[in-house]
């Protein structure tokens, strides 16, 4: 550890006019980064994390301008530092508080940001004459790195900070990301990396992250192109043949066996302490329901620490559950407290308004989502209040942190349940607090739609020599696995589609000349490349807007009219039918059709019960930490007296009817109810694994002729039924279970059922995008009448059919494994439960099966397939024809 | 579910008639006409693909024509017909047969071996080079019927067309299911594009109204096979 020195003069009387004192973790990592050393630093909310990443930047160019003054220089002010955040707001307003530094010190100091919202004539200035310190988000740095002028405008970097680095590297953003810092660290090989983050369960893989996993000979490492692989993705102790899904991740690097034991690390330095948060579960005086996820039975409370408190953050999963929150509490508001509403589908400048209302000390509460996780300080928030399940010990640290933005003051919040087993939850995110315990996720293998895009850009900056480029991949740690082979069919991609049936050799992207470099093809290749960068796809959003009805005809609304309110998932537009009410923008709303890409809506009439839509579930599954935890808690009845106690009394009735698994076992319950037969089991894997799972089991049981009807999942389990008798079939073939549940369902099984999956073909079209293969589609890009677009869903139907293996294909399976489909997490569990499997036949539903069995009704039912729909569309046909 | 199982009996499969003419409508999107031994496809749309590779260096899988030959395949070896008749934009653009692989042309040569084989003329394909065999007409008259690509405003009874690649959609309890679909009133029928890559149109477009006054039935292509769904059940885009 290298020795802290002290601040120069000026820095330390500039601390002291504001009655600070520097403190130790700045100190250490401006010792560290002068020494010319990439750093990770992590600390708690609060800890003046951003100042201490800015302070080795702002001490140099101080001194920088000392020596200017001396005219050593003569070279030209060139970039300096880079600053990267994961949000566009958090980097205007990082700008804005480097204000006070550098103008309480006078400093000479240039800041400046760039984003999408940057003019175009100030975006060409900054190329020819940058700031010193410019602030920009990971896609306008790739952009920037694809600039014919990238090689002159990086040259002179010294620093490049990266924000929230925990939240960036779990996303195909922090693929990205990791992209370009391989190449700045080409084009600037001096240029340090300072990482900033908040607590994370495994610090070294950010460290890794930070540093050149392919260190150059020359460097005196010795000089291999990486350590063995496999210490990344999911690196599970027994995993040593590999699942029959995800495929096999990255072919073996064609350095493996002279690797160095352990990958290159940047310093860390950790803020320790931080007071611990004052947490609480809010206890109502009532019975929770067994399901459901609104609280509604809390309001009232929280309607009262709203009442006690400056300023509250009203934290939920969901945009849905946000819209009734919100509903709620103002329904209660006798005192017209200002509570405002904050999600991600509002309308912009709705949602800037709130947040200046918030920096302004106007508001008294927000009801929010994720939109307001992220770093930003607002207002002067007292207290948080996450409603609904945790989901993550993680999240919920970063929630908590919100509240109260110094660290030695505790933050102060409350959890609040939405039903029984959300308490289950509370209770194990409470402990995981108390131990400041982590879920953060393993860091990711690489994506190679992401690396597709990359390897576009680097050809648009300038010709590309293939070796070179794989070396550069490759030291970045997400990539560092990447085989040659793989990188080949990425460039191969890239250049002509990478079909087997070479149809596009003419018509290729990018071409290899005699010198064996490839170049980008003409200036339209390079026009694409930069209108489809990112690898944030959303899905289609349309408009919401006011339509005026007509009063001379009632039930006809006008086409255009009013204001637009924000905007909906087209896929939830498309379900509605006019008449239809839903909650939107705090109101709710009538759906009055369509028109052109706009949804248009009315008020509904006062007292009108909004019809709460499709995904009434969290949106977030329950990591598997506080998964593991809630089952442990299950397990273990003396943990019970930390319960509240209708909780208590719920699972002693459980171990009564039925049994309550053991921590690692799985529970299934058969028994028959209303004509149907149940088969209910619960893995507490998380909703999406559960979803998997339910469509794998009922193509199993529809094999083994026991006529599965549909299915229902949550977090914690999932119920199926059928039209045969399960208890019986279980007692006439003995290890019928331990079949239905083996992990060689993620063969076949899996495969038939990706043929047709509707999430997959999602993922498909997202992993398209980001490769390019098919152009982003802007918001008020009009629909032409006929499609002249080719939807992905026809292009993945003929891909599978005719060229499985297909890096596209690839890209959506390894996607699928921790996505929409947790595959990964799903073949965990299937190896965790291998022989411990506890089945239990009963006569009736058991409590614990009563949570599950809410679901059904909420979900689309298995079995009613396409035809289904179709047949009884047919009826009404029939129905007219016959009178 | 039962009640679909009853309708198959009491609704006898998807045969239509059309000026007096039997029609019976394939769940491929393909139309065979017994009496004349006629298969018709329209719209095939082949080498949509690489036309746009061609044209905006977009790279979609290069498979459209082999699977949508597939299909076509499928159905012939089913049907056996003496003539095929593709209802024009047979293939994307003028220049589709140019780029087309040599092992797709050979299979279009084998299609045809032993049959009488028409492309009739559509706006996609209004020039189509020579080279892939068969004989090109801009229509084609059987029994009562006439084929040809585009729709006739005010055209006589007994009109076969493709063009407007008819989409059908059904939203019921959440869930929407959008299919290729025939649209008819015993008047006309306007077939759907049989093509791998085809798009559709909502047949609740303003373009389907002046060729169908009177209303219309659409006749969705299902999974095991073709429901009729009158227009109320017929949802916008």
């Amino acid at each position: 550890m290298p020795a802290p020195p002290d601040l120069p003069p000026r820095f330390s009387a500039w601390f002291a006019t504001r009655g600070w004192s520097p403190r130790p973790h700045q100190l250490e990592l401006l010792a560290t980064v002068r020494g010319g050393r990439s750093a990770l630093l992590v600390a708690p909310t609060g800890a003046g994390k951003t100042l201490a990443g800015f302070l080795p930047s702002l001490v140099e160019l101080s001194e920088r301008q000392g020596s200017k003054d001396g005219s050593k220089g003569g070279k030209a002010k060139g970039l300096h530092t880079l600053y990267v955040s994961p949000l566009k707001a958090l980097a205007v307003d990082i700008a804005r508080n480097l204000d006070a530094p550098i103008e309480g010190m006078q400093l000479p100091v240039t800041v400046e940001t760039r984003t999408g919202d940057t003019p175009a004539h100030k975006r060409a200035r900054q190329i020819q004459r940058p700031p010193d310190i410019l602030l920009t988000t990971p896609e306008q740095l790739s952009l920037l790195l694809a600039h014919r002028e990238a090689e002159a405008f990086f040259a002179g970097l010294k620093t490049i900070v990266l924000d929230e680095l925990h939240a960036l590297v779990t996303s195909k953003r922090g693929d990205l990301l990791s992209l370009a810092l391989a190449r700045v660290r080409r084009l600037a090989p001096e240029a340090r990396a300072i990482g900033l983050s908040a607590t994370v369960r495994e610090p070294d893989e950010l460290r890794k992250y930070l540093v050149s996993q392919n260190p150059p000979p020359s460097a005196g490492e010795g000089g291999p192109r990486f350590s063995e692989g496999r210490e990344r993705g999911a690196p599970l102790p027994d995993n040593a043949e590999p699942a029959p899904y995800p495929p096999a991740p990255q072919a073996p690097s064609p350095a493996e066996g002279r690797g160095i034991p352990v990958a290159p690390m940047a310093e860390l330095v950790v803020v320790k302490g931080g007071a611990k948060p004052d947490l609480h579960m809010l206890e109502v005086n009532r019975t929770l329901p067994l399901a459901g996820h609104t609280a509604w039975h809390s309001m009232p409370a929280i309607y009262d620490l709203i009442r006690a408190h400056r300023m509250v953050l009203v934290f939920v999963n969901t945009r849905l559950q946000a819209e009734y929150t919100f509903q709620e509490l103002w329904r209660l508001n006798e005192d017209t407290l200002p509570i405002a509403l904050h999600h991600g589908s509002l309308d912009a400048t709705q949602r800037r308004r709130v947040e200046a209302a918030m920096a302004a000390g106007q508001l008294r509460a927000i009801v929010c989502t994720a939109t307001l996780d992220l770093g930003i300080d607002w207002g002067d928030v007292d207290l948080v209040v996450n409603l609904g399940a945790p989901k993550g010990a993680s999240r919920i640290m970063q929630r908590i942190g919100r509240a109260n933005h110094r660290m030695d003051e505790p933050s102060k919040a409350y959890l609040v349940p939405g039903n029984r087993f959300e308490m289950l939850e509370c209770r194990a995110a409470l402990d995981a607090v108390e131990e400041a315990a982590q879920d953060t996720p393993d860091a990711r293998l690489g994506a190679p739609d992401v690396l597709a895009q990359h390897v576009l850009g680097m050809a648009c900056a300038d010709a590309f020599d293939p070796l070179e480029l794989y070396d550069e991949v490759v030291s970045a740690a997400p990539y560092a696995t990447l085989s040659w082979e793989d990188f080949e069919a990425v460039v191969d991609y890239v250049a002509t589609g990478g079909y087997a049936l070479r149809a596009y050799e003419r018509f290729a992207k990018i071409l290899r000349g005699p010198d064996g470099k490839w170049r980008v093809r003409d200036a339209r290749v390079a026009q694409q490349y930069r209108m489809n960068i990112g690898t944030i796809v959303e899905s289609t959003h349309i408009k919401v807007r006011m339509a005026r009805s007509l009063r001379s005809k009632p039930g006809t609304v006008l086409p255009k009219g009013g204001r637009t309110l924000g905007e909906i998932e087209e896929d939830f537009a498309e379900t509605l039918t006019v008449g239809d009410t839903f909650l939107f923008a705090g109101e709710v709303l009538r759906f009055e059709g369509l028109a052109e890409d706009e949804c248009l809506v009315t008020r509904a009439g006062p007292g009108t019960d909004p019809a709460i839509p499709s995904y009434a579930g969290s949106k977030f599954p329950l990591s598997t930490f506080l998964a593991a935890r809630v089952r442990a808690i299950i397990a273990d009845p003396f943990e019970w007296d930390r319960l509240p106690r209708q909780l208590a009394d719920y699972l002693a009735q459980q171990r009564r009817h039925s049994v309550l698994p053991g921590e690692r076992d799985l529970l299934v319950e058969t028994f028959a109810r209303a004509g149907r037969h149940y088969l209910n089991a619960f893995p507490f894997e998380g909703r999406l694994a559960h979803q998997t799972l339910g469509m794998l089991l009922t193509r199993r049981l529809e094999r083994a002729r026991l006529r599965p009807l549909g299915f229902a999942a949550n977090d914690y389990g999932i119920a199926i039924w059928c039209t045969k008798d399960l208890s019986e079939r279980a007692a006439l073939s003995p290890g019928f279970m331990e079949a239905l549940f083996d992990e060689d369902m993620l063969g076949d099984d899996l495969e038939a059922w990706l043929d047709e999956s509707a999430m997959m073909k999602r993922t498909f079209r997202q992993c398209a995008v980001i490769a390019g293969l098919i152009e982003r589609r802007f918001p008020g890009q009009k629909k032409t009448g006929r499609q002249v677009t080719i939807s992905t869903d026809l292009i993945y139907d003929v891909l599978r059919r005719h060229q499985p293996d297909h890096l596209l294909l690839r890209a959506a399976r390894q996607d699928a494994a921790t996505g929409l489909l947790d595959v990964t997490r799903l073949g965990m569990m299937l190896r965790r439960i291998r022989g411990r499997i506890t089945h239990k036949a009963l006569d009736r539903v058991s409590p614990l099966s009563v949570s599950v069995m809410l679901e059904i009704g909420r979900e689309r039912v298995y079995g009613e397939g396409a035809d289904e729909i179709l047949a009884e569309a047919e009826a009404e046909l029939l129905q007219e024809a016959l009178g | 579910m039962a009640l679909g199982q009853r309708l198959e009996k009491t609704v006898k499969g998807t045969d239509l008639a059309l000026a007096g003419e039997a029609l019976s409508l394939d769940r491929t999107g393909a139309l065979w006409l017994p009496e004349h031994r006629t298969l018709v496809v329209s719209d095939l749309h082949l080498e949509k693909g690489s036309s746009f590779a061609a044209r905006s260096g977009q790279f979609l899988p290069p498979y459209d024509t082999r699977e949508t030959l597939a299909c076509l395949h499928e159905v012939i070896q089913r049907l056996d017909p003496a003539c095929v008749v593709a209802l024009g934009d047979s293939f994307h653009d003028a220049r589709g047969p140019e780029r087309m692989e040599p092992g797709d042309r050979a299979m279009i040569a084998a299609l045809q071996e032993g049959r009488d084989w028409v492309w009739i003329a559509g706006n996609h394909d209004a020039a189509v080079s020579e080279g892939v065999g068969g004989r090109y007409c801009e229509t084609v008259s059987l029994g009562g019927l006439t084929l040809r690509h585009e729709p006739l405003a005010g055209a006589e009874a007994g009109e076969i067309a493709g063009h407007l690649h008819p989409c059908g959609k059904v939203t019921m309890r959440g869930r929407s299911v959008r299919r290729r679909c025939f649209v008819g009133d015993g008047h006309r029928l306007v077939m759907p594009a049989f093509g791998a890559y085809t798009g559709g149109l909502n047949v609740r477009d303003a373009a389907f109204e002046p060729l169908f006054p009177k209303g219309f039935t659409a006749y969705l292509l299902g999974d095991g096979r073709v429901f009729a769904i009158g227009r109320t059940m017929l949802g916008k885009d």
